[in-house]
């Protein structure tokens, strides 16, 4: 029976719980995708380094506040600064909108221009973020680290394979769970996220019935960049800060975004959390998960290794290839156009 | 556009004036020395005392007044960056093109010396000695005779930890490595050797640099079963993240790693979980260590961490192998490097180059030693001593050498 138990919580350790933390982050990203997709109907390149700029931002405000030793210890410092970084992306958001993206809006033009010119927005992005903080790692986290220690854990139940949930993981279920519902309540029970759900399903039918697509606009941006803020931050407590890393969130988001069904909410949500774990799930070795559950002479002598952790990145490729060859509208029936 | 051709011809012309004339710059007060290093990168924290190393021993020959008739060598610093070859190659280019250095001291990182080798190196003539490039693919590089290092090759160090684990009775280890020419050279070579001795390498995963996580990865090394990870990469990059995550998630708790790992920005990020941890670096206990060490402290710089001393004595022997030759000139001193490395002569320690520098004009023979013991073999690299470090009280102390 402990053999059970230490399989269980092996696994946990190093497939689940950062499988789920990953997730969560992604899944704050992927509905900033997702949403900006339905209702403008592009898919934004330039997400991913919103979400480094939010985390900058914060990263600053963060500085401000432990110069002025003003902290919620054990909690990092840096959910007190979050809210500067929401109003910095979302000022984003906004500004590029009113720059760049409202001109070919207007025109009309088709769905590639305006995903090209989001690829322009994030090189100009990518720079701005490298110019105010530098491409250097960064450490954003302070505070207590552990929820449970390795080692606690194994002193307590006296198994043989510790299982550590650091405080950054724990607080990003936590933080996601709240963003998704106050979304979901704000889609589903305000006047505007009404409006928006109508004028993603059917334009025409929305303007007929008096729904102002410039406030529509102005929400979505909105949404888009407090999630995208949330989601940077998120990230940079549990990893660390870094500038480059948020440019590669971009693939496994846009899968994440894909898979569940372009331009759904929920399907973001569900799609994240499948490509996170399969990225921890394929890329693990069960070679000690499966000596604790087989007989002694069944023990496997390589290391039953899916894939070498080198193609951890391939994998959200691999997920992205085959839902657009077997089910184009992804789990939840998003919209191709 | 016949404004760009112009400008274009000019520089052509200008680069051909500088090549078809390398006696123009013997004539001057000043030798020029390329000190091209990762100053940004991977092992941006290792660089600065490096550099400042280097510089110490070309600013005590310039002070000497001996060096080829009271000429002042004179550094010129590039960014290797350690890891990307274009940028390196980009920035050897410049000292060579534009600065006109008559020799090279550098690079560090084994990719990117082999890039400047081969692409600015042997092309234009300048010799080049490299203090830190470990990788046994320097051992055969078709280097036309230019190539040297100060360090010795990791084909020693992987042989140097294989045993020390054998004699500690460790025979079950996993080992991670940075995915690239030092990584690989040193995770080829431990293995060969630890097999060799009866030892199991069971598992062996690249990780690479400049990722958020590597939870997937400590996950699979953990799955292995060895109770040792053994971690052959750079110490702010990802090797610091995989030894952060192992201890995070219980994985591990006995490290063992090599000399791209050893340095005290390691210590400050883990703290306590890294007591007991192995490592090595090259170094030796010659009484030219600790000459080393004093007369750097008097020069206001820390001599004490990895590839210092090397870098000392990579600058030395360009400085002396050109009083050996008698000239400034590329190349003259590449034919001189092994004569006032190696026996038999007046033997020379840190802080005696003004003393090599005059028994050379004299027209005598010296063996410099210098802070690492300096033996070079045919091919013109380190024979190889190694120090064995344990962490101990927040700090890596030095436990023997082999």
């Amino acid at each position: 029976m402990t053999d059970v138990a230490n399989a269980v919580v092996l696994l946990m350790n190093f497939v689940i719980v950062p499988g789920v933390a990953y997730g969560s982050q992604l899944a704050l990203g992927a509905l900033g995708v997702t949403l900006v997709f339905g209702i403008l109907r592009f898919a934004n390149f330039s997400h991913g380094d919103v979400m480094a700029f939010g985390a900058m931002v914060v990263l600053l405000a963060t500085w401000w506040f432990q110069g002025m030793d003003v902290g919620i210890a054990p909690l990092p410092t840096a959910l007190i600064a979050l809210p500067f970084g929401i109003v910095a992306a979302a000022a984003f958001n906004l500004s590029a909108d009113r720059l760049v993206f409202r001109f070919y809006r207007r025109r009309k033009s088709p769905p590639v221009i305006l995903l090209i010119a989001s690829v322009g927005v994030m090189f100009a992005l990518q720079g701005i973020v490298r110019f105010i903080i530098g491409p250097e790692d960064r450490r954003v986290a302070d505070g207590a680290r552990f929820l449970i220690k390795a080692s606690e854990f194994k002193q307590a139940t006296g198994l043989k394979e510790g299982l550590a949930i650091k405080l950054s993981q724990g607080l990003t279920v936590v933080v996601t769970v709240v963003a998704v519902a106050a979304l979901f309540w704000f889609l589903h029970r305000t006047r505007a996220g009404k409006a928006m759900r109508a004028y993603s399903d059917n334009e025409d039918l929305a303007l007929l019935s008096g729904v102002s697509p410039d406030r529509v606009v102005f929400y979505a941006w909105l949404i888009a960049g407090t999630l995208a803020a949330i989601a940077g931050t998120m990230y940079g407590i549990d990893k660390s800060f870094k500038p480059f890393t948020y440019f590669h969130l971009l693939l496994p988001i846009f899968a994440s975004a894909i898979l569940g069904g372009i331009g759904q909410p929920v399907g973001a949500v569900v799609g994240a959390f499948i490509v996170a774990l399969s990225e921890t799930a394929v890329t693990y070795a069960y070679k000690k998960f499966l000596r604790y559950l087989l007989p002694e002479s069944w023990e496997p002598s390589g290391l039953m290794q899916l894939l070498s952790t080198d193609y951890k990145l391939a994998i959200s490729f691999v997920i992205l290839v085959v839902v657009l060859l077997v089910r184009p509208t992804g789990i939840f029936r998003g919209r191709v156009f | 556009m016949s404004r760009i051709r112009l400008a274009a011809c000019v520089a052509l012309a200008a680069t051909l004036c500088f090549a078809l004339a390398p006696e123009a710059k013997a004539d001057g007060h000043e030798v020029k020395v390329g000190v091209i290093l990762g100053f940004t990168g991977p092992i941006e924290s290792l660089t600065p005392d490096m550099a400042a190393s280097a510089e110490l021993a070309l600013k005590e020959v310039s002070d000497s007044g001996a060096f080829l008739g009271g000429k002042a060598l004179v550094p010129v610093r590039g960014d290797s960056t350690c890891i990307d070859a274009a940028a390196a190659t980009a920035a050897a280019e410049r000292l060579v093109t534009a600065e006109d250095v008559a020799a090279i001291f550098g690079a560090d990182c084994s990719g990117v010396t082999i890039a400047i080798t081969n692409n600015v190196a042997v092309p234009n003539g300048v010799v080049i000695i490299s203090p830190s490039a470990t990788s046994p693919a320097l051992t055969t590089i078709e280097d036309n005779g230019l190539f040297f290092r100060t360090a010795p090759s990791d084909a020693r160090q992987g042989q140097v930890i294989a045993e020390l684990l054998i004699e500690r009775g460790i025979d079950n280890v996993a080992v991670t490595y940075t995915n690239n020419d030092y990584g690989k050279g040193l995770d080829g070579s431990f293995g060969a050797a630890f097999a060799g001795l009866g030892g199991t390498v069971a598992i062996s995963a690249a990780h690479e640099d400049g990722k958020g996580d590597y939870s997937a990865e400590v996950g699979a090394l953990s799955a292995s079963g060895a109770e040792h990870l053994l971690v052959f990469g750079y110490v702010d990059q990802g090797g610091k993240g995989i030894i952060q995550t192992s201890v995070d998630t219980g994985a591990f708790e006995n490290f063992v790693v090599a000399d791209g790992m050893i340095g005290d920005s390691l210590i400050e990020a883990i703290g306590d979980a890294l007591t007991g941890t192995i490592g090595t670096a090259p170094g030796s206990d010659s009484a030219g260590a600790q000459m080393f060490l004093d007369h750097a402290a008097a020069n206001g710089v820390d001599g004490d961490g990895p590839f210092r001393g090397e870098s000392y004595d990579a600058a030395a022997l360009i400085a002396l192998s050109m009083q050996a030759a008698g000239s400034a000139d590329r190349g003259a001193a590449a034919a001189k490097v092994l004569e006032v490395a190696n026996a038999p002569g007046e033997p020379i320690l840190p802080g005696e180059l003004a003393k090599g520098l005059q028994i050379l004009a004299d027209g005598g023979d010296i063996d410099y030693v210098g802070a690492s013991a300096v033996e070079l073999t045919d091919v013109g690299e380190a024979a190889g001593s190694y120090a064995i470090m344990e962490v101990e009280g927040g700090a890596f102390v030095t436990k023997s050498y082999r």
